[in-house]
């Protein structure tokens, strides 16, 4: 196919040259005449089951009918697409499928195209669909690899089906016969009670190749392999096929990647309070009790509902309660304040009031609108007529008490400010989760040679001093990982690292503490005792040589590994035991 | 004489015989000493007194090798004599290198002792209460027996001592290695102990199987456990001192599945190996809580008797203090 002559033919007088070894629709194509097609698919070998793609060939005086989508080019050929005898052949042809499949719409289409208004054949059944244009059973064989389903039977009989009519184990449940069928014969059916993916939801993969989210960094696309055709037959490989970049390697695989780096930036981020732990707020439990992160992507204009405000049967809210400090500020759970929920809950509540007329009711413990332009908003939704009611919520329930009540979820609340404890029924409960140290925090510090402080965030040098280091040098943190914050703080945070790590990369060298432990090699005994206490992973074991060694730029110097090392082969500079005893013999002397 | 041997003394002062056992121990190769050597004085083997001693010229002994502590007054007389006639001193096994064994009476007295020893033990039928004495009056004559000291001193808290040899007691082959030293002169430093000065992980097989992170949640004692023959005792929770022990002893206690006690003593750069050795313990202990720290070491019995089982009296502590002995 991929040599280099030419061939010359025409179709409907229009002449043309051709590599060899295409078909007459490709030809076509390239003039852009238009012939139809319907068991035609580029991606597949054609089969011409449909003849829809009839035209007739001139050679001389004879004259032929051939299906242009698997009749390659030939040298002079001179080729009618609409010529009376082809058009009558695919007015024949479409009745002919007309019988065959009643209720295929591309077929109707076609015929209405062509004018026919109805068959002249026998219709079997008004119902059929399938036109037997094998399209399906190609796309099992030849892309999914899978040969799942074949014709069976012949005549009037000839029908798709896996072997003996049963649901086959060789079909690996891709759907793709079903992508590929034209008339919507095949429909897919979740024999195993296997979720069923809806593209229109846009909650999850569509495809096996897919852009994870819209915000992705980097824009491109990834392939879920637990998805993919290919991870599974070994065929498919479309995505590579059709992609003009060649931007797609199916033999990819994950590895890992070592690089030497002068200093690290942890920006490792936080995890979002689970809201099961509180059961009496109905997370899990009541479809319209959603967390903060969900509410975003309801209101997303890209998310399910195109960002509108809808309840899970579909209407539209009319009352909201945002309950503030879900999991923060609570002896229970967590003590400190997440800083971003307060904020966040007020642009809910803002939004929602744009988009609905929704009555909406903010139940906080308090306010903290601290940062920039926060508290001018806050007082904007106070005069844009957001409820708020001061004090903890206790239960989310939808046991009605009263008939106004009925069909709702009630806010169980005290209000602190009337001293009163309300029932409050609305349609939509949001909880403002707070923020928690990512899930591995701990293995991530003890990475690092980082602490954490009391609640499990990284604890930075100097709370005021030194907010962006570490007690390992070139360590830097950025964002949530050292503790909660909102996005302004977090890029402030994030440029002072970025400016630390720079201004250690700028100098080229860093100060080694002076005062470090150091192994004698001759009297070290390779014993190890020391190598897992020290609190910065600075001694490793020399298998070759059969003793410990401590990397001076990782010592800082505590003193551990001095004083547990049973041979004394362990020495801290200027307190070595011999300097102490010197010091304890000058103080003796009179 | 006209091809004058060196000459060699061996003697014995508080200890409990197991060095003159490894000279003997020796084998064959005893021949090999006593081809090479004359042994001038060893009262447990030679019928040598005091008196031939101190007839010989001062210094005229190449070497004296001298085991056991000094407990005694009679035992501090004949170190001294000793050293007086000898070109060399070895302290010879744990007990003069370290205290030893005797060493582990500086928890108590001389008073303490007696009772303990001839009043108190069910097994004493001494109603009088009769304890020795330096001195008794015997049909009009008077006895007389050494003076028991309060406190037992290593060999060189008495005189000057030019090497140590190791080991409660010291294995045949740092005894071999010695001798040809010093009878071909090439002689390490003086003050020098007789094996490498590492610690016995060094040697022990078993060092491999330590995990990484080496931690003690729980002390046994090796009754209390089956004891795996290939895993670290420290491992198994099981008190080992070799951490915190020089090596050379070829590893006889390890080879038969018993920790180490610690009778090489510690490393030239450790001056105190209980106390070295406590503080390893005590960061191997996997907890940060006070109470079950507590708890932890509530399971090590005799503490002082197991951290410092060979060298209280070499090390920082010497003795208990004298008023605190009741």
């Amino acid at each position: 196919m991929n040599n280099d002559k030419k061939i010359k033919l025409t179709i409907n007088d229009k002449p043309i040259e051709v590599d060899e070894g295409i078909t007459i629709l490709q030809a076509a194509k390239m003039l852009d005449i238009d012939i139809p097609t319907l068991c035609y698919h580029p991606l597949l070998e054609p089969y011409a089951a449909c003849r829809i793609c009839v035209v007739e060939k001139k050679t001389g005086e004879n004259s032929d009918l051939v299906t242009s989508c698997n009749t390659k080019v030939q040298e002079g050929m001179v080729i009618y697409t609409d010529s009376e005898n082809a058009a009558k052949a695919r007015r024949l042809n479409v009745e002919l499928l007309m019988a065959q499949a009643p209720a295929a719409k591309p077929v109707q289409e076609i015929a209405k195209e062509l004018g026919i208004e109805k068959t002249r054949f026998e219709i079997e059944d008004p119902e059929e669909k399938c036109i037997l244009c094998g399209l399906c059973v190609r796309t099992c064989e030849q892309i999914v690899g899978a040969e799942a389903i074949s014709f069976i039977e012949r005549g009037k009989n000839r029908t798709v089906s896996p072997p003996f009519g049963e649901p086959s184990e060789a079909c690996i449940g891709c759907t793709a016969c079903a992508y590929f069928c034209p008339t919507e014969a095949i429909t897919v059916e979740d024999l195993y009670g296997r979720k069923v993916i809806h593209n229109e939801l846009n909650l999850g993969p569509s495809t096996a190749i897919l852009v994870p989210i819209r915000q992705a960094v980097p824009m491109v696309p990834v392939i879920d392999e637990e998805a993919c055709i290919h991870f599974k037959t070994g065929e498919c490989k479309l995505c590579e096929k059709v992609c003009e970049k060649e931007a797609i390697n199916h033999e990819m695989e994950d590895e890992e990647i070592e690089i030497e780096v002068g200093s690290v930036i942890l920006a490792s981020g936080f995890k979002p309070f689970d809201a099961t732990r509180i059961p009496a707020y109905g997370y899990g439990r009541f479809d319209n009790v959603i967390t903060g992160l969900e509410f975003e992507k309801l209101n997303n204009a890209s998310g399910p509902t195109e960002g509108k405000i809808l309840l899970a049967n579909g209407e539209e809210p009319k009352a909201v309660g945002i309950v503030h400090c879900v999991g923060s500020r609570d002896k229970n759970y967590n003590e400190y304040c997440s800083r971003v929920c307060c904020m966040y809950s007020l642009k809910f509540a803002h939004l929602i009031k744009e988009k609905t007329n929704a009555e909406i009711y903010d139940f906080y413990i308090d306010m903290r609108c601290f940062g920039k332009g926060y508290e001018e908003f806050y007082h904007r939704l106070l005069e844009e007529g957001t409820k708020f009611i001061r004090g903890c919520v206790s239960e989310v329930t939808d046991l009605a008490l009263t008939e106004q009540e009925e069909g709702k979820l009630i806010i169980n609340v005290e209000d602190t400010l009337l001293g009163i404890v309300r029932r409050i029924p609305v349609d939509m409960v949001i909880l403002a989760t707070g923020l928690e140290p990512g899930l591995d925090q701990n293995e991530i510090a003890r990475i690092f040679n980082i602490s954490c402080s009391q609640d499990t965030f990284f604890l930075e040098r100097h709370p005021k001093l030194a907010p962006v280091s570490t007690f390992s040098d070139g360590i830097f943190l950025a964002g949530t990982c050292q503790s909660p914050k909102d996005i302004p703080d977090t890029v402030a945070q994030a440029g002072a690292a970025a400016s630390e790590a720079l201004a250690l990369a700028d100098k080229g060298t860093f100060e080694l503490e002076p005062i470090t432990a150091e192994i004698d090699e001759e009297r070290c005994s390779g014993c190890q005792l020391c190598i897992g206490l020290c609190p910065f992973t600075a001694i490793t074991y020399n298998k070759e040589k059969g003793i410990s060694e401590i990397n001076d730029a990782l010592c800082k110097g505590c003193g551990t590994c001095v004083s547990a090392c049973p041979s004394g082969a362990s020495q801290q500079k200027h307190f070595r035991d011999s300097q102490i005893f010197a010091e304890i013999e000058g103080i003796f002397i009179e | 004489m006209s091809t004058e041997k060196p000459k060699v003394a061996f003697y014995w002062c508080a200890s409990c015989g197991g060095c003159e056992e490894a000279v003997i121990d020796l084998a064959e190769d005893i021949l090999k000493v006593v081809e090479a050597v004359d042994i001038v004085f060893w009262p447990v083997a030679l019928d040598f007194k005091k008196k031939d001693v101190e007839a010989m010229k001062d210094g005229s002994i190449a070497v004296s090798f001298i085991n056991g502590a000094v407990r005694l007054s009679e035992q501090e007389e004949m170190v001294k004599l000793l050293r007086q006639k000898s070109g060399l001193v070895v302290a010879f096994g744990s007990c003069s290198h370290l205290g030893g064994i005797p060493g582990l009476g500086n928890f108590w007295n001389k008073e303490t002792i007696f009772r303990r020893a001839y009043i108190t033990t069910p097994s004493t039928d001494n109603p009088d209460g009769t304890v020795p004495l330096e001195k008794t009056e015997v049909d009009g004559k008077e006895l007389t027996l050494p003076r028991f000291y309060d406190t037992v001193y290593t060999l060189d808290q008495v005189i000057d001592v030019d090497y140590y040899l190791p080991g409660c007691a010291p294995p045949p082959d740092l005894i071999m290695n010695a001798l040809q030293a010093i009878l071909e002169g090439k002689l390490p430093p003086k003050g020098a102990v007789l094996s490498p000065n590492k610690s016995l992980c060094d040697d022990c097989k078993r060092n491999e199987s330590k995990p990484e992170k080496l931690t003690i949640k729980e002390i046994k004692r090796p009754w209390e456990v089956e004891l795996d023959p290939e895993k670290c005792f420290l491992a198994q929770g099981v008190i080992c001192m070799g951490p915190a022990t020089r090596t050379g002893c070829g590893e006889r206690c390890i080879e038969a599945n018993m920790p180490c006690r610690g009778c090489f003593g510690p490393t030239d750069q450790v001056i105190d190996q209980g106390a070295k050795f406590l503080s390893s313990l005590a960061s191997i202990l996997d907890t940060d809580d006070e109470k079950e720290i507590e708890k932890i070491v509530d399971t090590i019995v005799d503490p002082a008797g197991t951290f410092y089982r060979f060298s209280l009296p070499s090390s920082i502590l010497r003795r208990r203090r004298m008023e605190d002995i009741k």
